[in-house]
């Protein structure tokens, strides 16, 4: 193997609290070679940002490293500021995560890419703009001639990622960071942006340093990875290796605990349960609609979709953002109204009933938002979150409020003393647990729950999605379980509603939208999805590249 | 654009009325005859009075003499004090001094409350950043009476710095009133800044910027301060409206013939019509320099588009 682009050697990184120096980096070593892709791949805490953004120095600024860094030779560590200022941009190139914050909206993409290219190299103007268009050509955004001058907030995400991507791009670097380029896009956008990646490998002379949490995302584009822990190198070698035959313990929990579309057909079909008299959920030709401005057309976010689900079943409504996915579930603990058509939970038509009927419904449904610890009062204790439902519409008295909320404790598998702390002082995993507690205060037989683990590393979701796949079979409430991830919804739902543009487009049992999807927008949010097998993440590829040529 | 303009604009009009109205009314609710105290110790002659109360329709009913005055008004006069001076050109004799002595204040509040803001956002928790932070409060907490007394006996009096009072020096004269008007505006600019200075420096794009390998000072100007200063010039383009109201504790202390003293006059003389008028130009200064800052902030911010 030629020489490495970037060697790292014993890496150390601390942060400072208060007075005390605190390492979360222990002494790594790794090293990129020419043109390749290597991933680092870990949970939050692992280390793996922090490794990285210490390359270009871009530490925060309670931040020191030790070690070494050698960029095709020349060491990194100790470099003086203006060394390091001519380094970044043109030698070593950051991808970030989430576009539209991480552009400054108040420039135009062109003025940005501009900006780069003049930090560098002597160009006017009018060359350095040229330039600019040339690159969006290169990452393939449409009309790049008009698009040069457009703000980020007048581009779609993935032409934002796409921007942000030619910008890094600018001067050729030699080492591309790429620090999770795909976490904040939908999948049918994410697929695209892997595409341009996988498309630029081969044309562009850099070496990719991946950073991501998604083991799809890994399986699609790495060479070799990196696998950390808590700071430290648990495991490195080929993709294949790690992927197929992984040596520590830890590297096999983690892919284990990966969801993935498996798309294998359920050993037994459920038997179609009895159609119960009264669904739990019954949208009959829904239309919801946000009022829009002054002398403008209110926003249709609901066409006309129509949706049963009886009772004791879960239903994942699937979409990517802005598809009304989340309008529904707001509308179904009565937040939104209806425009025209009939919501009726558990029969109770929520457009004709009164105020106490609605009362009664409200008491019948609840929600579980995507982070429990935003939506619970942060000056509240746990146990007062917890109880503030009871509270509200129960009888029951100081002491049997205590017994129940301890009763819903233990049920979520949290512990008892845990009661008295905030949610702050909690982990994510916990705190979801607390919202899925409140929710089940006063058993509820219609549940909404909303991107419930997409926030979560991968380890704690699965824990989380089991216990929620537990407490379904034991109290058998009804549940819509909203979320963008095809893997989590094979997981828990007996049934599926792909949902676009507001319109509903397909909807069927799980096995029957996954593995035999009848609309084309179904099977190529399916082949989007990238799954964690090299192997098979290459093969869908080609799949997919069919599908989008069937589609133009 | 155009459009949201003119609309805003017609918004102004019933809150001109409308103040206007109020303004009339109270100095129409002030007890004490208005005439009878201008004679003083003299009593004029009835046939003098008569004629005073008739020339401004001081026997009518208040609708009726606010409808006469509202005639008047759209016939682009605004009417004359009791001593036959017409108010517009009292207005134009003061309003050019309350402009000036407002540009000075904001010119303050400017390079000290900006620099100052930066400075704490860039150096948080140094020993500057608690300076300001102590001494934004102490200016935030201290009545400007007390504030303009003591500039006037410290850098006016002893250190014969600048002029005491009065106008007689031009522009150099409205430096010490200047600094004292702008001393509230001055701090709360100081930590406007710092925190969204300090909120901004924070942001992705910041950090993006940095990675781009491009000056330090042009991350912080360029990428910072650029974003940061968004709610600020709303800020400043709002006291300013206010500012040309008049100050008219400031003008009174520094002896300053602006505005503000105009209007503190013509209360105490119960002059109704001088009152309404200026009151009546200082709303719709505000008004304009709200819009001015409203159409400003969809210059600096891309993302907000008016219809």
């Amino acid at each position: 193997m030629a020489a490495p682009v970037l060697q790292i050697r014993d890496l150390r990184v601390e942060f400072r609290q208060k007075k005390d120096w605190r390492e979360v980096v222990h002494g790594v070593s790794l090293d990129v070679g020419r043109g390749e892709v290597l991933a680092l791949v870990g949970e939050s805490g692992s280390g793996k940002s922090t490794i990285a953004m210490s390359i270009p120095g871009l530490l925060p600024r309670n931040g020191r490293n030790s070690g070494s860094i050698q960029l095709d030779g020349q060491e990194l560590i100790g470099a003086s500021p203006g060394t390091l200022r001519k380094i970044r941009g043109r030698q070593v190139a950051v991808i970030f995560q989430e576009p539209m914050r991480a552009l400054n909206p108040v420039y135009t993409i062109g003025w940005q890419i501009r900006e780069m290219l003049q930090a560098h190299q002597e160009l006017s103007k009018e060359q350095a703009r040229e330039r600019a268009v040339e690159l969006l050509k290169l990452v393939d955004i449409p009309e790049p001639e008009r698009r040069v001058d457009s703000y980020p907030h007048q581009l779609s995400g993935g032409q934002r990622q796409r921007a942000m991507i030619a910008q890094a791009l600018a001067l050729d670097p030699q080492v591309l960071i790429a620090d999770e380029p795909t976490t904040a896009l939908d999948v049918t956008v994410q697929g695209e942006i892997l595409e341009l990646l996988h498309d630029l490998k081969g044309r562009i002379d850099a070496s990719i340093l991946l950073i991501t949490h998604d083991m799809g995302v890994v399986a699609d584009l790495a060479d070799r990875i990196v696998v950390l822990k808590d700071g430290a190198i648990v495991e490195q070698g080929d993709a294949h290796q790690i992927f197929y035959d992984p040596q520590q313990p830890y590297t096999q929990s983690l892919l284990k605990a990966v969801l993935s579309l498996s798309l294998e057909p359920v050993a037994a079909e459920l038997p179609a349960p009895e159609p119960a008299e009264t669904p739990a959920f019954d949208l009959d030709h829904g239309v919801i609609e946000y009022p829009g401005g002054r002398g403008r057309k209110p926003f249709r976010a609901i066409d006309d979709v129509t949706l049963r689900l009886d009772a004791g079943q879960v239903m994942g409504l699937v979409g990517e953002s802005g598809s009304g996915k989340s309008t529904i579930g707001r509308a179904a603990v009565g937040l939104l109204p209806l425009a025209s058509g009939a919501l009726r939970i558990n029969g109770l038509d929520l457009v004709t009933a009164d105020a106490g009927q609605l009362r009664e419904a409200r008491r019948q449904v609840a929600m579980v938002f995507q982070d429990a610890g935003a939506s619970v009062n942060p000056r509240w204790p746990i146990g007062q979150a917890i109880a503030e439902p009871l509270q509200l519409h129960t009888d029951l008295d100081a002491a049997a409020r205590d017994a129940r909320v301890t009763e819903l404790l233990d049920r979520v598998q949290l512990s008892r003393n845990l009661r008295n702390r905030f949610p702050h002082q909690l982990s994510g995993g916990q705190r979801q647990r607390v919202g899925i507690a409140r929710a089940l205060a006063l058993q509820p037989s219609l549940l909404i729950v909303d991107e419930p683990t997409s926030a979560l590393d991968v380890s704690v979701q699965e824990k989380v999605l089991e216990l929620f796949a537990e407490l379904q079979e034991e109290f058998g409430f009804a549940c819509l379980f909203i979320t963008h991830d095809l893997a989590v919804v094979e997981h828990v739902a007996d049934r599926i509603a792909v949902l676009r543009h507001g319109k509903l487009v397909e909807t069927g049992t799980t096995a029957e939208v996954l593995m035999s999807p009848q609309d084309s927008y179904t099977r190529r949010l399916i082949a989007a999805v990238p799954v964690p097998d090299p192997r098979e993440q290459a093969q869908r590829r080609r799949q997919r590249r069919e599908l989008l040529g069937e589609a133009s | 654009m155009i459009r949201y303009i003119g609309r805003r604009l017609l918004m102004a009009l019933p809150v001109l009325l409308g103040t206007s109205f109020l303004i009339f009314a109270m100095v129409y609710a002030l007890p004490g005859d208005p005439i009878r105290a201008l004679a003083g110790d003299q009593p004029l002659p009835p046939e003098v009075i008569a004629q005073l109360r008739a020339e401004h329709n001081l026997d009518d009913p208040l609708l009726l003499q606010y409808l006469k005055y509202l005639a008047q008004l759209f016939q682009g006069n605004l009417g004359t004090d009791f001593a036959g001076n017409p108010v517009s050109e009292t207005i134009a004799l003061r309003l050019p001094i309350t402009a000036r002595l407002a540009i000075v204040a904001i010119i303050f509040e400017i390079i000290f409350g900006i620099t100052a803001g930066v400075l704490c956002a860039l150096y948080k928790n140094s020993w500057f950043d608690n300076l300001v932070l102590v001494s934004t409060t102490m200016v935030v907490s201290v009545p400007v009476f007390v504030l303009a007394f003591l500039a006037q006996w410290l850098l006016g009096f002893q250190l014969g710095w600048f002029p005491v009072a009065g106008i007689a020096n031009g522009w150099f004269s409205l430096i010490l009133p200047g600094l004292v008007l702008a001393a509230l505006s001055m701090a709360y600019v100081a930590r406007l800044t710092r925190t969204s200075m300090a909120e901004t420096l924070g942001a992705d794009h910041v950090r993006t910027a940095r990675s781009k390998g491009i000056s330090e000072l042009r991350v912080v100007t360029r990428h910072g301060l650029r974003n940061a200063l968004i709610p600020v010039v709303t800020f400043i383009g709002a006291d300013l409206g206010a500012m040309m109201g008049g100050a008219i504790v400031t003008e009174s202390v520094f002896n300053i013939p602006g505005i503000g003293r105009a209007v503190f006059d013509a209360v105490r003389n119960q002059e109704g019509p001088v009152v309404v008028g200026i009151v009546t130009m200082m709303v719709f200064f505000f008004i304009f320099f709200n819009l001015v800052v409203d159409v400003l902030y969809g210059v600096l911010d891309p993302r907000i588009r008016y219809e």
